[in-house]
């Protein structure tokens, strides 16, 4: 199924902007949780969809935004490759302005890279209803600012996606995942020590007392990395890295804000509370902690250790949800945000409330 | 040539503001210190500065920021001066701002495996400082020798690796940017990520344009196990090129595949003898790495593809020697092309892979057509085009020639679906071909991005992102009775 809508969107953004009406960009839902609280008229994107241009031999794909995921994974699996930043879907019917817009990728990202480095091109309709194209369809293109990675975790509220532009990797012949029982400081510590090594890591991470490491790659190269670090092997264990990024384990069942830490990885357990219990994704880098602690208190912490927080699911969606920018930031985004949008109509305070 | 800021001087009061606030010998005036400042690497544009500052502290760039802002003068960041777009070129009336004394490396981490540096470290400095903990800095541009980090930050530097390891937009997690006005912004650090908008990807090949780089955190890689490097000759051109998009398909990602064409292989073999097949149309030098035990069943699949591709030979380095032999090939490449004529030209558009055995031939026609030899080096796995053009400075209308040649080149790229650089930036030389690539809207939008950040346009005026009165003058000239250049190529 494809359409293309670009004409009437744009349309529609050029008829809010005269009237100084809110627009509220909407694919499947499937992340509404994520972010601010979506304000103004629904702008429907869903529609516009279907994959404009897949050439596997150039490991290159071009795919309308309102693309459901699941269609984009399938296309790519028939040719044995994939979206390297392995996406969450948070929902059967992600799509792929959706996925770009929150910019998040799953537990590949320290090893392959994010959602943005994958990015080569996207077309967008920006906040004056004008239908602009960043990037292109090549690996290595330094024309003009990248305006295209911009959109990846803008939420929306700079532009409209319309196309992205992705590379895309062969997948790796073979996965294996490995359990080692230990606590969360030598866990952090183990994974920081083989990721300075040449070794075929996919995944990593902790919970419970139990580090899982996934390797990726041929047969030969598992075997004698399994021979080398030793551990139990899971059985097919795509599960669980499946459950890990789609927050489905456990851990994640519970009715405490979600707050996601970003760290350097190698940063010891936080603590936070008595009983703080910390689930360990990305090698150390990426931590999800449920906890009804203040947001200054855990912000503070995150801040503190060099990295940021995130309040990722429940608590106050009025609130600030992401991390604070000092005032000089701010400002700059302030005015990044008027130039892509100087009526304030897309997605206005669904990243932060002055934008 | 260059278009935004009218011929003027820097007001004498600001040179004594500039005296105050720095060491005597932080502050050039005098014309022959000056001169080694009047070009970067694209040596045909050239303008001698009226002042350069040699700033030693963070404290006084931003004093130098902020006296230029009040008075409105122009500041144009300089790094090494390696940059081939002219980058770094001074403008009329503006301050040269040197980054060449940031030469620390302020923090090296190889728990979390990040270096901190300032915006002077060179390239190869950064990965001989990591290679004891056996990690290296990725981007690896020609001339890591000399360049330095802040300006391969503001160029997006590439490399021969790139096809595996990315850019420096791939390998860059911290920035510590002062604005026109003076502020400092801190953006990212050693997590992977941080909040806000993707600022990392806005400043990264921003070319000067939006802020100076004051600090630069990027990330290191662990060294790989094993390397394998394979030379593959080819009878015809077009059959290396159709070669490069078989071994991509076949699901190898090589860490580099290098393609040289005949005129390319016989100057390198002729200034390095590097053992390279003189009689092949073209080479292709492929590099595969990663774990030993991965690497022989991987090697082995190449072979079968490059042979299917048509190879008529194939070389395999078994020791570090031989690679460095057979690399050396390739990196005599340009000194080598340097020798072929007085001059050359040497472009950097990219396009699709698939279409490179078209591309090339087109500009093997247009040589022709020119009367100026083209020797072709380039990144095929990134669709990367180098092509040299050949000419002579001394004769009359050659330079001339060869810059419509390679004009028309850039515009070929962007017909092809590709782009008119892929890693040498636009600078003041490519401001006509972002013309061909970008409409009206495109540019005013990147306008007001720099607006945003600089909103006086004093950060390294004129270049980058041309004017939209520029392009429609150069519209006017390309576009005939509605006809787009190259009607034949499909656009997309």
């Amino acid at each position: 199924m494809t359409a293309d809508l670009s004409r009437s969107l744009a349309e529609r953004i050029r008829a809010a902007a005269r009237e100084h009406k809110a627009l509220r960009i909407e694919g499947s839902g499937s992340k509404r949780f994520y972010g601010r609280t979506p304000c103004g008229e629904p702008l429907e994107v869903s529609g516009h969809r279907g994959i404009v241009r897949y050439q596997p031999q150039e490991l290159i794909l071009t795919v309308r935004s309102g693309t459901p995921l699941a269609e984009v994974e399938a296309a790519l699996a028939e040719h044995g490759q994939m979206l390297p930043f392995e996406p969450p879907y948070f929902g059967p019917g992600a799509t792929i302005g959706g996925t770009v817009a929150c910019g998040l990728s799953g537990p590949r990202r320290p090893y392959s890279g994010a959602l943005r480095d994958f990015i080569l091109g996207v077309s967008c309709i920006n906040g004056r209803g004008e239908i602009l194209r960043f990037g292109g369809e090549v690996v290595k293109n330094v024309a003009g600012f990248d305006a295209a990675r911009l959109m990846a975790g803008a939420l929306g509220t700079l532009g409209v996606l319309l196309e992205v532009t992705f590379k895309v990797l062969p997948r790796p012949a073979c996965d294996l995942t490995l359990a080692f029982e230990m606590d969360a400081a030598k866990a952090i510590e183990t994974l920081n020590r083989w990721a300075a090594r040449p070794l075929p890591i996919s995944a990593g991470s902790h919970h419970g007392g139990r580090l899982y490491l996934r390797l990726s790659g041929s047969e030969a190269g598992l075997a004698k990395a399994r021979r080398e670090l030793g551990g139990e092997a899971l059985g097919p264990a795509a599960d669980y890295w499946r459950s890990l990024r789609e927050q489905t384990l456990d851990f994640f069942q519970d009715e405490r804000p979600l707050w996601r830490l970003s760290l350097p990885p190698a940063t010891p357990p936080l603590g936070l509370g008595h009983d703080a219990d910390w689930y360990l994704d990305w090698g150390g880098a990426q931590r999800w902690f449920k906890s009804d602690l203040p947001a200054k208190r855990i912000q503070k912490r995150a801040a503190d250790a060099g990295g940021h927080a995130s309040c990722f699911r429940g608590g106050d969606r009025d609130a600030h949800v992401f991390h604070p920018l000092p005032a000089a930031l701010l400002a700059r985004h302030r005015r990044l945000k008027q130039a892509f949008d100087p009526a304030g109509i897309l997605n206005p305070g669904r990243l932060y409330p002055e934008m | 040539m260059l278009e935004t800021v009218p011929p003027a001087s820097i007001p004498a009061e600001l040179i004594a503001e500039l005296r105050a606030l720095l060491p005597p010998a932080a502050l050039l005036t005098e014309p022959e210190a000056l001169r080694p400042y009047e070009c970067d690497a694209l040596s045909n544009k050239r303008r001698t500065p009226e002042v350069v500052c040699l700033p030693e502290t963070l404290e006084q760039i931003r004093a130098i920021l902020r006296a230029c802002h009040l008075r409105g003068v122009p500041v144009v960041a300089r790094g090494a001066g390696t940059g081939l777009s002219g980058g770094a070129l001074p403008v009329a009336g503006g301050v040269l701002l040197s980054l060449a004394r940031f030469t620390r490396i302020q923090e090296l981490d190889p728990v979390n495996r990040t270096a901190r540096l300032e915006p002077g470290v060179r390239n190869l400095v950064v990965s001989q400082a990591a290679a004891p903990h056996g990690l290296y800095y990725a981007p690896d541009p020609s001339s890591q020798i000399a360049c330095t980090i802040g300006g391969n930050v503001a160029e997006n530097a590439g490399g021969v690796h790139c096809l595996k390891y990315g850019l420096t937009v791939h390998n860059v997690l911290g920035l510590k940017i002062l604005t026109m006005e003076g502020d400092l912004l801190e953006i990212g650090g050693q997590a992977l990520d941080g909040p806000g908008y993707d600022l990392l990807a806005l400043f990264t090949g921003s070319e000067g344009l939006l802020g100076v780089i004051v600090e630069i955190t990027v990330r290191l890689l662990p060294r790989p196990e094993d390397v394998t490097v394979l030379l593959a000759a080819f009878p015809t051109l077009a059959a290396a090129a159709a070669t490069v998009s078989r071994i991509l398909a076949g699901g190898i990602v090589p860490a580099g595949l290098e393609l040289m064409d005949q005129l390319a292989v016989q100057a390198s073999e002729d200034y390095v003898q590097a053992g390279y097949p003189r009689d092949a149309a073209a080479v292709l030098l492929c590099e595969l790495d990663g774990c030993s035990a991965e690497l022989e069943d991987e090697t082995a699949r190449l072979e079968d593809l490059l042979r299917a591709g048509g190879a008529s030979s194939i070389q395999r380095a078994r020791s570090p020697e031989e690679r460095q032999r057979l690399w050396a090939g390739r990196k005599a490449a340009f000194p080598a092309a340097g020798r072929l004529a007085p001059d050359y030209y040497c472009m950097d558009g990219t396009i699709p892979r698939h279409r490179l055995a078209e591309v090339l031939e087109q500009i093997g026609r247009w040589s022709r057509e020119y009367g100026l030899r083209v020797a072709n080096v380039f990144h095929a796995g990134d669709g990367n085009l180098h092509p040299l053009i050949l000419y002579d400075a001394a004769r009359p209308g050659e330079l001339e020639r060869a810059e419509a040649f390679g004009a028309r080149i850039l515009e070929l790229c962007v017909a092809a679906g590709g782009t008119i650089t892929g890693e040498h930036g636009v600078g003041v030389e490519k401001l006509d071909a972002m013309c061909s690539q970008f409409g009206q809207a495109e540019l005013a939008q990147f306008h007001r991005i720099k607006e945003a950040f600089d909103p006086g346009g004093l950060l390294n005026p004129g270049k980058a992102v041309p004017t939209l009165h520029r392009c429609a003058e150069w519209g006017a000239m390309h576009v005939h009775g509605g006809r787009l250049p190259f009607p034949e190529l499909e656009r997309f």
